[in-house]
């Protein structure tokens, strides 16, 4: 077994000695308090203000703990900051795909619906913004369940004896296939519905992430089949592309650097 | 080559962008740049035009470089600038002689004071369509002809050229003092005081009273038609549209129709309403202005209601309250909430704008009791924003006699869906947000493709805008008369807060 990681000994010790006192220290406080480098110090102190657990005075340079770590326990990201930093990028992917885009969040087991971009073919549409839809047959709703182990054990919850609501015929059935399932798109990094939620209607996602890959939502397409799958019934190519390039591009926005 | 995309600068207040769309309007790649903002004096506010002048060499080549495509593949360019924004500048040198003086500029207060107290002042608004104020051009550039010694004698000359944003770029753009082409669109001259709204040319009345020789003045134009090619910058591209950004706007959100209005939600709010070919004059504080002009057919009028405080009401909560670390956490606080409380929030920073023209007006916070929250708090800065454009939209439909029946809509604040919910609710009319946010370089690249062909006509434009999303009203009737009295009692204690100054 591989013995404490250094650096997170060393950026806990610090934010210990942040949580003390007044709470405001200077770089060369830190570094001498804990009997590292200015150099050690200052990355760590870098990292942490990166995502959001340390802040620094503009005027005296000096440390204090960040609103990140007081909001903790809340959502990580607001969901109307979630749509405001990614209006743009949902609009151009519908513009490209032709077919409607929403995002979602994961709420007590279902799929929240915090944005939403018509299909540009100016048929009548209704705004789903605050909607709930299901997890287990909603590409959306697959992302999240991969990547979201919360979402996961929610799902687990709510469902009865270990069945899955039913849609349609192929909607996933049980969990043990929806793990199955599961695993496939956290190779792939994206998810797709072909028939599940309701017959005739298909859908493609793909995870949003914030700092260090935490996954904050998922955005995707729908559509009807025919338009979303090829003639092999599988998603086409080109959309999933511009899917996952869209969420790509959010997570950049948001901080998430390798993805 | 074939000429594949248009391109569109939007010379704004803080900075420059270019952006190259395709022939579905779709964004292929955008280049931007801020300037420096200067306050050298209290009231003062001031750009360098030619620090302006460099950033658009250099992100309108980058903006070509991004999409990887050469000058030669783009059919036309458009511009769309910060309106009435006055550069004064040397015919032979392409030297400006003073700094850029910003629209939002405040020194010649005193001299609009003494210029509306003349017995001929209604002049002004009888030809031009718009109150005597400080933001208009026409006083700064006097301001300046007093101010440097010797400016008079050479502006009367013609050695000294006046310009808008626009024009200072097309003349650079189109060799500067080699051969610049010295132009205004008719959007553009219409906010300077000094264009007759009905010839769209210069009226010697209004140059009479404002003492500005005509030598200095730009030619006037129509917004989409080609003004010559760029020599400088993209050279060989065709220079075809030039238009003030609210009405760049209107014409991105494709209000073609009489009737049709778009609302701009930023720091504050442009409400643009088309009225077709006649200009209607307002009798409820709104301006008369023009709203575009293609080609050789006639100009399209328009009323413009502009709200100083939208969001910038929001960023106050923000930065000064510190009450939400982030404008869009505003939606999440309000939704703490099911109603105002009773509480409201008149928004007069700095007087009221339209309909009211109120500068002694403050701003007032009403109806507070132990009851309220920061929730409360936030549903009435939200709630601010709708009622203003409410008022502004009764006052269009009270000017123009047709009563508005959709509302475009488009800027950063369309991302709060609680707003846009409550503006369609107290507008009692659908609110739509087109697919393409960016309608300001949208319009302008419109205009530039339809000089050159690049699109047939207007209803080909019609056919790329797509609804992104849009609000149906759904408030109940008698709530939102109730409301709206409440809102307009607010209004009413925001009033003859700061008392006159004696003599």
């Amino acid at each position: 077994m591989p013995g404490p990681v250094q650096s997170i000994e060393r950026a806990a010790a610090i934010l210990r000695l942040l949580a003390q006192g007044s709470g405001r220290l200077g770089l060369t406080e830190i570094a001498n308090s804990l009997g590292l480098a200015r150099g050690t110090a200052h990355g760590i102190l870098r990292t942490l203000q990166l995502v959001g657990f340390v802040e620094q005075d503009e005027a005296t340079g000096k440390y204090q703990l960040g609103a990140a770590l007081l909001h903790l326990g809340t959502s990580y990201l607001d969901v109307n900051e979630l749509r405001s930093r990614a209006i743009n990028w949902a609009d151009a992917l519908a513009a490209r795909s032709g077919e409607a885009v929403r995002i979602g969040t994961h709420l007590q087991g279902k799929v929240l619906v915090v944005h939403h971009v018509f299909r540009p073919d100016d048929s009548l549409q209704t705004l789903d913004v605050g909607m709930l839809m299901p997890m287990h047959a909603t590409a959306i709703g697959k992302v999240l369940l991969a990547y979201d182990a919360n979402a996961a054990a929610a799902l687990h919850d709510a469902s009865h004896d270990g069945e899955l609501e039913q849609f349609t015929r192929r909607t996933v059935r049980t969990h043990r296939e929806m793990s199955r399932m599961l695993a496939t798109v956290r190779e792939h990094g994206w998810a797709s519905d072909v028939d599940e939620a309701g017959m005739g209607e298909a859908g493609v996602a793909a995870p949003i992430r914030g700092y260090g890959g935490l996954v904050v939502g998922a955005m995707g397409i729908s559509g009807a089949t025919e338009r979303i799958c090829d003639s092999g019934g599988r998603p086409r190519p080109d959309l999933v592309g511009y899917v996952r390039d869209a969420a790509r591009a959010v997570s950049r926005d948001l901080g998430a650097s390798r993805w | 080559m074939t000429q594949r995309y248009v391109m569109s600068i939007d010379q704004g207040t803080t900075s420059t962008r270019c952006i190259l769309f395709d022939q579905r309007g779709r964004l292929v790649s955008v280049t931007q740049r801020e300037h420096k903002q200067h306050f050298p004096r209290p009231g003062w506010v001031e750009h360098d035009a030619v620090e302006i002048w460099r950033n658009l060499e250099r992100i309108g080549p980058e903006a070509l470089a991004q999409a990887g495509v050469g000058p030669g593949e783009v059919a036309a360019v458009g511009i769309a600038n910060q309106r009435e924004t006055t550069v004064l500048w040397d015919r032979r040198t392409g030297v400006p002689v003073a700094p850029a003086v910003v629209w939002q500029d405040t020194r010649t207060d005193t001299m609009v004071d003494e210029l509306s107290r003349r017995p001929d002042a209604h002049v002004v608004r009888e030809r031009c369509g718009l109150p005597l104020a400080t933001y208009f051009s026409a006083p700064t550039v006097r301001w300046l002809l007093d101010d440097i010694p010797g400016l008079r004698e050479r502006a009367e000359r013609g050695d000294v050229l006046f310009g808008t944003m626009e024009s200072w770029l097309i003349w650079n753009l189109t060799g500067g003092p080699d051969g610049g082409v010295h132009v205004t669109d008719v959007t553009n001259a219409s906010r300077t005081l000094l264009m007759n709204l009905r010839d769209l040319d210069w009226d010697p009345v209004l140059l009479g009273f404002f003492g500005i020789p005509r030598a200095m003045l730009p030619e006037i134009r129509p917004s989409s038609e080609t003004y010559g090619t760029a020599r400088r910058v993209l050279p060989g591209v065709r220079i075809s549209a030039a238009l003030g950004d609210q009405q760049a706007a209107l014409f991105g959100q494709t209000c073609f129709h009489r009737g049709e209005a778009k609302c701009t939600y930023g720091t504050g709010a442009f409400l643009l309403l088309n009225t077709g070919t006649e200009p209607v004059a307002s009798t409820h504080g709104l301006l008369t202005t023009v709203g575009y002009q293609i080609g050789d057919q006639p100009a399209v009028y328009a009323l413009e209601g502009s709200i100083a405080i939208t969001g910038a009401l929001v960023q106050w909560f923000r930065d000064r309250l510190g009450i939400i670390s982030t404008a869009p956490e505003i939606e999440t606080l309000a939704r703490t909430v099911d109603d105002n409380g009773g509480c409201y929030i008149v928004p007069a920073f700095s007087g009221l704008f339209a309909p009211h023209w109120r500068s002694e007006a403050r701003g007032v916070i009403v109806g507070l009791t132990s009851y309220i929250t920061k929730g409360h708090l936030a549903r009435a800065v939200l709630e601010a924003t709708g009622w203003q454009t409410r008022e502004v939209v009764d006052a269009m439909n009270a000017d123009a006699g047709i009563a508005l029946t959709m509302l475009k809509v488009d800027g950063g604040m369309t991302a709060d869906n609680l707003l846009m919910q409550f503006i369609a609710d107290v507008l009692d009319v659908p609110v739509v947000r087109p697919m393409v946010a960016e309608t300001v370089s949208l319009g302008a690249a419109y205009a530039a493709g339809l000089a050159v062909g690049y699109w047939p006509d207007l209803e080909g434009l019609r056919r790329n805008w797509h609804r992104a999303a849009q609000w149906t009203p759904a408030m109940d009737p008698g709530r939102r008369e109730e409301e709206y009295g409440n809102w307009r009692r607010a209004v009413e204690r925001a009033f003859d807060w700061i008392k006159p100054t004696p003599g």
